[in-house]
């Protein structure tokens, strides 16, 4: 069982976060006999502990540490202390996410050479492609039990998906199905198959969807060699002169500073608390923060352009029974720049109970026009819109040496602004959505503004050159060759497509070759 | 909030003689607001009865729903009945009442049309007052398990075994 690591014990792997980065590497890396110690900020919560109640659950597992917010985007002014939704638990985001596995499209890899010149973004095509990473998505499409790869069939649909479909082929639209979810339909395998309980977001009490919390990381932790540290807050990278990481300092459950030696550091807590550690662990040799030579650390920050179409009807819908994202409509995801933008869009069945749906319907609207929305509530379907966003080098993180966490340590300001190109590509996809709902008799539509992020990406990018980007091919940082990125902050660009099923493919990839390079004495 | 049968400390009978009515939907007496049938009542403890009616009526037609009942709209600001929150809570419903004077009426309750007080609280929309009252009632209205039904909205569906036997796919009209 998982074996305690020392303090002093330089030659153990650390990794920071557990989520599908974090917690996936740790799993490859333990099952080669490589010895794990994953650093984890949150708490351990499992399906029987999971709550289905939206703000309870929320209570339980967001990550509601102080950050600021600035920029043009309406979530700065709405939940100016909250840009993202995302998890700070063993398993991270995997908890709360709800299982959409897509993989990239081939001309994805390479935006920058696809999609040509475009004013104010900062493209850069991946250092890898399409046909090298088929491998290491048929790997993550296995390990997670994505449907419909493999031999596995996909989810029923439920009530909101049958009129999502036959909105979308009332429209015209062909590539229309459940998704591809890493959701277990079936009853021969490890997990229980889905029971259509809803409330995928507050995780799956029935651990039908894969998470790391009840995946990956009990069984690194199997092997003997992957020691979880729960509630350990890391606050800096130590390095030596050489300029190489020798260590992780982090605050432990009771709030003592410890520091934790390390052969290699792999950081995987999300795209707004990897660069922030980065940055707080500037040192005098790295006066701008580790591995930021090229000033990369911390820019490029992308969220997906988002957005939600939510429809009432004469008669009801019932949306939130069932899988809350089993429903896709994959036609709009081609770039075709004759649609007015670069880039494009996936579609997908969405539903929000009642008390989330009144706090993101309409951030701060009242009176009637909204009370009769929610009226409606019964009869609605709902839909979420994610597609590609440009990578603009002022979106970024950065410190705010004003404000600080309960640890002392600066946060994260978030800087988001929409590209021109986000507006043009969310305008057609709200027209597209709401079209869709129009054609199967909808009485009323609600063009929804995006929520706080839930896909956050890009801000310790990969790039073939080091003055491009802060990560390699690997996710190995250009300066420091035993420190590694192993979340979506090493996104080049973000796709279409939701990053899971990417996140969990590069770090299966990269773990192979922290392996491989361990062996060969090179880290 | 639970629905008593008789308001706590008063009978019925008490309840209705020692109650003036208080706009449309309830009745006030000194130190309690209940239902004009005093299906169930609210002690107040730090704001009085009528500033309490005034804040109900405010957090109604900020978040209308006529199929919800007052004691739900009682449950969502009674939270402002305290030692700490009440005198600021007094002071906004003061400049409420000063705007319904200005529009000649003798106070916000006493405006019978929604119309009419929801211009009042357009004009007052960036206040920090209103902005307290209508952030609260996003979780204070909306997360109450008691109006959950009222929309529709089932909650959780674990303890019952989900819904894959129980409708998730049982739209008929489409």
């Amino acid at each position: 069982m998982a074996a305690p690591f020392d303090l002093n014990d330089d030659s153990v792997v650390v990794i920071i976060g557990t989520g599908a980065g974090g917690g996936t590497l740790a799993n490859e890396l333990a099952q080669k006999g490589i010895k794990v110690v994953a650093l984890e900020a949150g708490g351990r919560y499992l399906p029987d502990d999971y709550i289905n109640d939206e703000w309870e659950s929320f209570g339980q597992l967001a990550w509601t540490d102080p950050r600021t917010t600035s920029g043009d985007w309406r979530v700065a002014k709405d939940f100016s202390g909250l840009p993202a939704w995302i998890v700070k638990a063993v398993g991270g985001t995997t908890t709360h996410w709800a299982g959409a596995s897509l993989r990239f499209q081939e001309h994805e890899w390479k935006a920058a050479t696809n999609y040509g010149a475009v004013q104010g973004a900062n493209l850069l095509d991946w250092p890898i492609d399409a046909a090298e990473m088929d491998p290491w998505y048929a790997k993550a499409e296995e390990k997670m039990g994505v449907t419909r790869t493999g031999n596995r069939p996909g989810l029923p649909g439920n009530n909101n998906y049958k009129v999502f479909e036959a909105g979308a082929k009332a429209l015209g639209y062909e590539k229309v199905h459940t998704g591809r979810m890493a959701i277990q339909t079936r009853d021969d395998g490890d997990r229980i198959p889905c029971q259509q309980t809803g409330f995928c977001f507050q995780g799956c009490k029935w651990g039908a969807k894969w998470s790391t919390a009840y995946t990956e990381v009990p069984a690194g932790e199997a092997t003997g060699n992957l020691e979880v540290r729960e509630r350990a807050h890391v606050a800096r990278i130590l390095h030596n002169e050489a300029g190489k990481v020798t260590g992780v300092e982090y605050f432990d459950a009771d709030g003592n500073l410890q520091m934790q030696k390390a052969r290699i550091a792999c950081l995987a807590g999300n795209s707004f608390e990897s660069p922030r550690l980065l940055l707080n662990s500037a040192s005098s040799m790295f006066p701008d923060g580790l591995a930021n030579s090229s000033g990369q650390v911390g820019r490029n920050y992308m969220r997906h352009m988002t957005g939600s179409v939510y429809a009432v009807f004469d008669k009801p819908v019932r949306m939130w029974r069932g899988t809350t994202m089993a429903g896709i409509v994959q036609d709009e995801a081609r770039h075709d720049p004759s649609r007015g933008f670069v880039g494009g869009y996936e579609l997908e069945t969405l539903s929000l109970g009642i008390p989330f749906m009144a706090a993101f319907l309409d951030p701060g609207a009242w009176g009637r026009e909204f009370t009769t929305a929610l009226d409606g509530y019964e009869n609605m379907a709902g839909m979420w819109i994610v597609g590609e966003d440009m990578p603009q080098e002022t979106n970024r993180v950065t410190l705010n040496h004003d404000v600080t966490d309960q640890h002392g340590l600066p946060v994260a300001n978030v800087h988001f602004s929409d590209h021109a190109n986000d507006k043009a590509m969310r305008a057609h996809a709200y027209k597209q959505g709401m079209a869709m709902y129009e054609a199967v008799g909808a009485t009323r539509v609600f063009p929804t503004p995006p929520y706080p992020s839930t896909h956050n990406l890009g801000t310790n990018r990969m790039s073939a050159n080091a003055r491009d980007g802060v990560v390699n091919r690997w996710g190995q940082t250009h300066d420091i060759s035993n420190l590694f990125i192993s979340d979506g902050s090493q996104f080049t660009t973000g796709a279409a497509e939701n990053p899971t099923l990417t996140i969990v493919a590069l770090a299966i990839r990269q773990a192979d070759h922290i392996a491989s390079e361990m062996a060969k004495g090179n880290v | 909030m639970e629905r008593t049968e008789r308001p706590q400390g008063l009978t019925r009978r008490q309840l209705l003689s020692r109650a003036t009515a208080a706009g449309t939907a309830f009745v006030v007496g000194s130190g309690f607001v209940a239902a004009p049938n005093a299906a169930w009542a609210y002690e107040t403890s730090h704001l009085d009865a009528r500033a309490l009616a005034t804040l109900v009526q405010m957090a109604r037609d900020i978040y209308p729903h006529d199929r919800i009942p007052d004691e739900n709209y009682v449950a969502a600001v009674k939270g402002y009945d305290t030692t700490d929150a009440a005198p600021a809570i007094i002071a906004g419903l003061a400049a409420l009442d000063a705007a319904a004077r200005g529009k000649g009426f003798s106070s916000y309750l006493d405006m019978g049309w929604e119309r009419d007080r929801v211009d009042i609280l357009r004009g007052m929309e960036e206040s920090a007052f209103f902005q307290q009252i209508r952030g609260g009632l996003v979780t204070g209205l909306y997360n109450q398990k008691a109006v959950w039904p009222i929309f529709g909205y089932e909650g959780e569906s674990f303890s019952q075994g989900g819904y894959i036997d129980r409708g998730f796919d049982d739209i008929n009209w489409l």
